[in-house]
């Protein structure tokens, strides 16, 4: 997100939480159906007294699991109406069947996802596994910043997915604790502008057309699957395009402007970081601390994940040495985490192949600061002079 | 005025014929009943399974009312989601018909998997039908036991063997615990007494709030009888009282139908392949438990209704 103009006058002091619950007031959704869990929890609150106090005309459906949560809401979304849930960690594990579902049946279905750590152990502070661990199942995956970018997430997903050419429902993420407890100045827009911009649910049909029925969801065998499959990756090839334009739709709105990814003294940059969500912020800072000592870095901070934008970050980071990929999720593969694997399979096409190498770090909420940021930018130093990569995979932050 | 034969045989049919359930399926006569029982249009879920993959082979439907097929263990949570947004529409007038939402399920994704979806949906309030066909078993992947298995009934998961007997546990009594639900309308029903089946989803679908139906739907694949048996297995197992006819209508239960002449478990287990190795010697003890379940059950409802 790079700001135009803003006057922190017309701000307003939100939680993550709180700036994502105002903007499914806005939204309005139809159907709600919602469960609990850590950190998520405060939306489904929020939104709860909304409904109460009769500021939405949403029909909030309070399911008895995450599960059901998903299942209701393909039910809702494929009936014509404008449908939305919330989750975290486990609770999207939990819908992880029906995640495809949604996708594969074309349901434009919205999801903020307040990112935390999976069990085992039980953990309920901030990493990127519970994302990551749905990064196959058809959904648009956006990233957020912080709360200003996670509340003007929400209302772009809600046009990406809708979006005739996409058809795909949309997770927006957002850090656990660190954006969704955090208190930040977010500037919000009117709610009718915000109606406007978002316009009508439409899809071509609903279940509720009884004069035309449908069958939806039926047995799709070896003669059908491969093509509604190849048809679904089509889909979200073509988001792409729809996001960035959507982007300078919303940009005319806000004075915000977003793109696939953002880019941060990365023109002259000898060696790259990249990112994802709340960490950007402490890179961003840290950037700054070690241009001063003239340390040519700069950071990639991504906010498409799905689609993976490829080209467009095979470009950006051609002309540096050394790439650092920031993983707040490990993969287990034993070859690093997600992030890196898809970058550096990207980067395979590069005439200039950049050195590249991983950093896992913040799992399960540990903390990540500027200190040990200028020690992985330190790191990445010492690979470029020596001109070759000690090790894929490096763990930061932990006891080893 | 109740439904009868007459009026329910004018009624349209909302399913084709040219589905690909087996000939003696018990499934079909469910679906045509319930569907027939309102004159109101009829938005139709339904679990992975039998029903399912019988029906909507891709790209031909034998529904003709819309249908949604979501998973095994969410046909409760999925019509519950489409009856919210019709809710939701109608109250912004965006719909204006009357629709009525029914979701299907097998005794493997209503007893076992589904369990939980079905519970919450029923606690929620939803204004739908559920409706179990309770067929005892796993029966689209290949017969295997569920919670609604009957004591000493072979299956490939509780094969009689050598040294066991078939299933070794007593069915869980669904229809019960869903009539501890308090809500509306609960009943047992079977494909055997049809307008009995009709009647009482007449009553589910005019209820305001959710209502539970289990019928008996036998599987002829599955239980090892003729094609032609369906009705005189289910009449068998109403006359025997192992599976009784009965409601639960705003808390009160009542009993649908007394058989005159009770006939014993041995007769009706006898007329099932399934069954068959309890008839050998040595399982004359298990089959007298089974008995003795059975008649200290149908006890307990006559109780209950009195």
């Amino acid at each position: 997100m790079s700001v135009v103009k803003q006057d922190p006058r017309n701000s307003t002091a939100l939680t993550g939480n709180e700036a994502v619950a105002q903007a499914m007031r806005q939204i309005e959704p139809d159907v709600v159906a919602a469960y609990p869990i850590t950190p998520q929890t405060e939306i489904v609150q929020i939104f709860s007294t909304y409904v109460s106090d009769g500021l939405v005309n949403t029909e909030y459906v309070p399911v008895e699991s995450e599960h059901s949560a998903m299942s209701a809401t393909v039910g809702s979304a494929a009936s014509g109406a404008r449908s939305m849930t919330a989750t975290s960690a486990n609770g999207l594990a939990l819908m992880w069947e029906i995640l495809y579902i949604a996708s594969g049946t074309r349901l434009p279905i919205v999801m903020p996802v307040v990112n935390r750590a999976l069990s085992g152990p039980i953990n309920i502070h901030c990493d990127h596994s519970d994302a990551m661990g749905a990064r196959d199942s058809g959904w648009i995956q956006l990233f957020s910043e912080n709360a200003q970018e996670a509340y003007d997430n929400m209302f772009q997903a809600v046009r990406i997915a809708e979006h005739p050419d996409v058809r795909l429902p949309a997770m927006v993420c957002l850090d656990g604790f660190i954006i969704s407890h955090g208190m930040e100045n977010v500037f919000t827009l009117e709610d009718n502008a915000i109606r406007e911009f978002i316009g009508d649910y439409m899809i071509e049909r609903s279940l509720l057309d009884v004069e035309q029925p449908m069958t939806l969801g039926p047995l799709d065998l070896q003669d059908f699957y491969f093509e509604h499959k190849r048809a679904e990756a089509e889909a979200m090839v073509r988001s792409k395009k729809v996001i960035q334009s959507i982007a300078e739709e919303y940009e005319k709105l806000s004075g915000r402007s977003y793109g696939l990814f953002e880019e941060y003294k990365l023109d002259d940059a000898e060696i790259a970081i990249v990112v994802l969500g709340s960490t950007a912020g402490t890179a961003r800072y840290t950037i700054d601390q070690l241009r001063a000592q003239g340390i040519k870095v700069g950071m990639l901070k991504l906010r498409v994940f799905r689609p993976f934008p490829f080209e467009e970050l095979k470009q950006a980071l051609a002309h540096v040495n050394v790439i650092g990929v920031m993983d707040r999720a490990d993969s287990f593969s034993s070859i690093g985490g997600p992030l890196f694997s898809e970058l550096r399979a990207v980067m395979y096409d590069s005439e200039t192949r950049p050195l590249i190498t991983n950093y896992i770090y913040g799992l399960g909420g540990r903390d990540i600061n500027p200190r040990l940021i200028e020690q992985m930018v330190r790191e990445l130093a010492d690979v470029q002079e020596a001109g070759r990569l000690n090790q894929y995979v490096n763990y930061l932050g932990v006891r080893e | 005025m109740a439904l009868n034969l007459k009026e329910l045989a004018k009624r349209p049919v909302r399913i084709s014929g040219g589905h690909r359930a087996c000939a003696g399926c018990g499934f079909p006569i469910v679906i045509k009943m319930i569907l027939g029982a309102t004159e109101d249009p009829v938005v139709v879920g339904c679990a992975t399974g039998c029903m399912e993959v019988t029906t909507t082979v891709f790209p031909y439907t034998a529904w003709k009312v819309p249908f949604i097929h979501n998973a095994f263990e969410n046909s409760a949570a999925t019509i519950s989601g489409v009856e919210a947004a019709y809710q939701s529409l109608k109250r912004q007038g965006k719909v204006d018909k009357e629709i009525k939402f029914v979701a299907f399920g097998g005794d493997g994704g209503t007893y076992d998997i589904g369990f939980q979806s079905l519970s919450g949906a029923m606690e929620r309030g939803h204004n739908m039908v559920y409706v179990c066909y309770d067929n005892g078993a796993y029966m689209n992947t290949g017969i295997q036991r569920s919670s609604a298995t009957p004591r000493g009934s072979h299956t490939t998961t509780t094969p009689a063997g050598k040294v066991r007997y078939g299933k070794k546990e007593y069915r869980k009594d669904l229809t019960t615990i869903m009539a501890a639900h308090g809500i509306p309308y609960v009943a047992q029903a079977s494909v055997s007494n049809l307008v009995d089946l009709a009647r009482k989803a007449e009553k589910a679908f005019n209820v305001d709030g959710p209502a539970f139906l289990n019928v008996f739907s036998p599987c002829r694949l599955g239980w090892n009888v003729p094609a032609d048996s369906a009705r005189d297995i289910s009449k068998g197992a109403t006359d025997s009282c192992f599976w009784p006819l009965f409601e639960v209508e705003n808390g009160v239960w009542k009993v649908s139908y007394k058989p005159r002449n009770k006939i014993s478990m041995d007769d009706w287990m006898e007329s099932q392949g399934r069954f068959r190795h309890l008839f050998k010697p040595g399982n004359e003890g298990i089959r007298e438990e089974i008995q003795a379940q059975v008649d200290q059950q149908w006890e307990l409802l006559l109780k209950r209704a009195e």
